[in-house]
């Protein structure tokens, strides 16, 4: 096969009936242009509804669960060894919330080449005074330095920064639900009745929204020693470890090895966010979907349009056929033209594609749970561009070889009498 | 000495669409290297369809078939296309060239696809032929700007490109004025008197036929002299 010359009548073949050409193309311009923007808009979604909480979640998270301890006295007992022992209404065991030697679980976590970073973490329930009312929330005691880096907190401070919460003594970051509930704003002092029963007053610094409204209205951050002075612990005191890792899909896998390893409780954020990752991958299939849809109509375009051609193009096929061309070779000249017009259209459709997604990006799109996001958001992604080429090329491909075996069939004979 | 270009051994076809009528019966005969020979007989006696069977296009005949002592019968269509373009050069009634490409490119296409030679030489022998045909000043035209017979000719240009072992021709003069037949008459008398070029011709045409170097007359799918 000479594929030059087979290409140069391809050319010119599609030169003759340029317009209808420019029409089939444009069908795959509009496909692939609405595809693009499509995902990468709907990508763009994914991770602004991710960075809504996913980014804010460890991928692994180790603390001690409050659960009846496993072993019981009647395992013990050598008497019954042997036998199944049902106990009812075993009582769980106090161990505390507190990580033993977390230091150096930290250590060891950090030497790991799988994990980008760990932030120690202390959580527990407070109650918030405001007036003579106690709002129920939650108190992180972070290593600010350290949430910083792995979970970008200052992208939802709204007020306030981040970095006083280490030097402030008795500082503290409320959600801005609470700090509005109880009205309260940089500067005041909040009163917090711990679980214990003893009473701490709190100076805010800041106003945080993570744009989860369950969030905002409980939770506060104040650093690990005030946090440990408030419940008069040591320095050593923490109750949970999270941990980031550099590939996110390991979190199962390493979340069960921690466990086992520091005989704690481990749990990865897959399983803690199952409905995430439902929603972003129907949103992907919806993208996909409309895009292949639309493709798959700018091939029957392509489909008609080279049967068309084909009917007109009966005499060249048969002189093709009669100088030397063998049906092979007809075929190939057809799914050529198919190609080219894929090709030139689905290119175009990348440009088009490109340009509909920069628009998108700069129209202004505010809302208040999203303190950092001012426009849609939209996620470009040379993947997707590549994905898109193919796609064109597959579908033209596919619509071209139907006619193209046609063509290839016609018989010179028939041509040549019929005229 | 003169070996046998063409040689049929008793082909027969027919068609069975609406009642199976036998077109050909066994035809039999052979064409000699350097001959220039014509076909004559009545319209329908089945000039056409044996010629479109020698060139290679039909293959649904019974019979065998040899082109310079090598069995064209049962090759498949790849390899029969490729005989086609490298040995058999084939001018129609109606002057079949391709509306999309210039005269010139019309003539190279088959030499293209042969691609013995490198584009430029093909080009050059393009322009070679054509100026033999008198058609060179024509050379960058499109084909829908020559007459009747300026399109014969290219025909016939393109025809000659790759130096085929035989010429066909199905009435190439049929819709040419006297003036134009003969033209094209000598052309190819010419083609066999200096290249010892084979042609073989149907025409309908006593005083073109007559020129020739040997008669073939058909009556009712069979060859009477
Ligand atoms: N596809 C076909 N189906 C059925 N019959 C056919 C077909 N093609 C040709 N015939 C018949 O075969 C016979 C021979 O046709 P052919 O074209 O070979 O004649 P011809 O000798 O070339 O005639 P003319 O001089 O008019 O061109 C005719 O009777 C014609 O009707
Ligand atoms: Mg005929």
């Amino acid at each position: 096969m000479n594929i030059k010359l087979i290409l140069n009548v391809s050319i010119n073949l599609l030169r003759a009936r340029l317009k209808q050409s420019v029409v089939a193309g444009v069908g795959v311009t509009f496909g692939i242009t609405m595809f693009i923007t499509l995902v990468s808009f709907m990508n763009g979604l994914n991770q602004l509804l991710d960075g809504l909480i996913l980014n804010r979640t460890a991928h692994v998270r180790l603390y001690n669960e409050v659960k009846p301890n496993e072993t019981q006295p009647v395992n013990f007992s050598k008497a019954y060894a042997n036998h199944q022992n049902f106990i009812s209404s075993v009582k769980p065991k106090d161990s505390g919330k507190e990580i033993y030697d977390s230091k150096a679980i930290m250590k060891v976590l950090l030497s790991d080449e799988r994990v980008q970073g760990v932030a120690p973490k202390i959580n527990t329930q407070v109650f918030f005074n405001a007036g003579n009312i106690e709002l129920a929330g939650v108190i992180n005691g972070v290593d600010i330095a350290a949430e910083e880096k792995l979970f970008m907190f200052s992208d939802y401070v709204v007020e306030g920064d981040s970095r006083d919460l280490a030097t402030v003594s008795n500082s503290v970051f409320l959600g801005k639900g609470l700090a509005d509930k109880m009205l309260v704003n940089i500067g005041d002092v909040v009163n917090v009745t711990t679980a214990q029963g003893d009473f701490v007053s709190l100076k805010v610094v800041g106003v945080f929204q993570f744009g989860l409204a369950d969030l905002d209205n409980t939770q506060s951050y104040t650093s690990l020693s005030t946090a440990q002075k408030l419940f008069a612990k040591p320095t050593s005191y923490i109750t949970d470890i999270q941990v980031k890792l550099k590939d996110v899909m390991l979190a199962p896998a390493v979340a069960k090895e921690y466990a086992e390893i520091f005989q704690l409780d481990a749990i990865d954020i897959q399983t803690a966010n199952a409905q995430f990752e439902t929603g972003s991958t129907i949103r992907s299939i919806i993208s996909y979907a409309v895009g292949v849809t639309l493709l798959i109509v700018a091939g029957f375009g392509i489909y008609n349009i080279l049967n068309m051609m084909i009917y007109e193009k009966m005499d060249s096929i048969a002189i093709l056929k009669a100088t030397g061309f063998s049906g092979n070779d007809v075929k190939w000249i057809f799914v050529f033209i198919s190609v080219i017009i894929g090709v030139s259209g689905g290119t175009l459709g990348l440009i088009f594609g490109y340009l509909l997604s920069l628009l998108i990006d700069n129209i202004p799109f505010e809302t208040a749970s999203l303190p950092t996001i001012k426009t849609f958001p939209i996620y470009y992604n040379p993947v997707f561009y590549m994905i898109g080429l193919s796609f064109a090329l597959v579908t033209t491909y596919i619509a071209g070889l139907f006619p193209a075996k046609k063509a290839s069939k016609i018989d010179p004979v028939d041509i040549i009498r019929g005229k | 000495m003169s070996t046998k270009v063409i040689e049929t051994i008793a082909v027969s076809k027919e068609f069975s669409d609406p009642v199976t009528v036998k077109i050909l019966k066994e035809v039999s005969f052979d064409v000699h290297h350097g001959e220039f020979v014509s076909i004559m007989g009545k319209s329908g006696c089945g000039k056409s369809t044996l010629l479109y069977i020698l060139s290679t296009m039909d293959t649904d005949y019974e019979g065998k078939l040899y082109l310079n002592d090598e069995l064209l019968t049962g090759k498949n269509d790849k390899q029969l296309a490729k005989v086609r373009n490298e040995k058999i050069g084939f001018v129609f009634q109606f002057h079949y060239l391709l509306q999309e490409f210039s005269v010139l490119r019309n003539v190279m296409i088959p030499g293209l696809k042969l691609a013995k030679y490198s584009t430029e030489e093909i080009e050059h022998r393009a322009m070679e032929r054509l100026r033999m045909l008198g058609m060179q000043d024509h050379a960058n035209k499109k084909t829908n700007q020559l007459s009747g017979g300026q399109k014969q000719r290219v025909a016939i240009a393109r025809a000659l490109i790759n130096d085929p072992l035989i010429i066909m021709g199905d009435e190439p003069t049929g819709n040419l004025d006297k003036l134009n037949s003969d033209l094209v008459f000598d052309i190819l008398s010419e083609l066999t008197k200096e290249n010892k070029q084979t042609i073989l011709v149907v025409t309908h045409d006593p005083e073109f036929a007559a020129k020739t170097d040997r008669i073939i007359t058909m009556a009712d799918g069979k060859i009477i002299s």
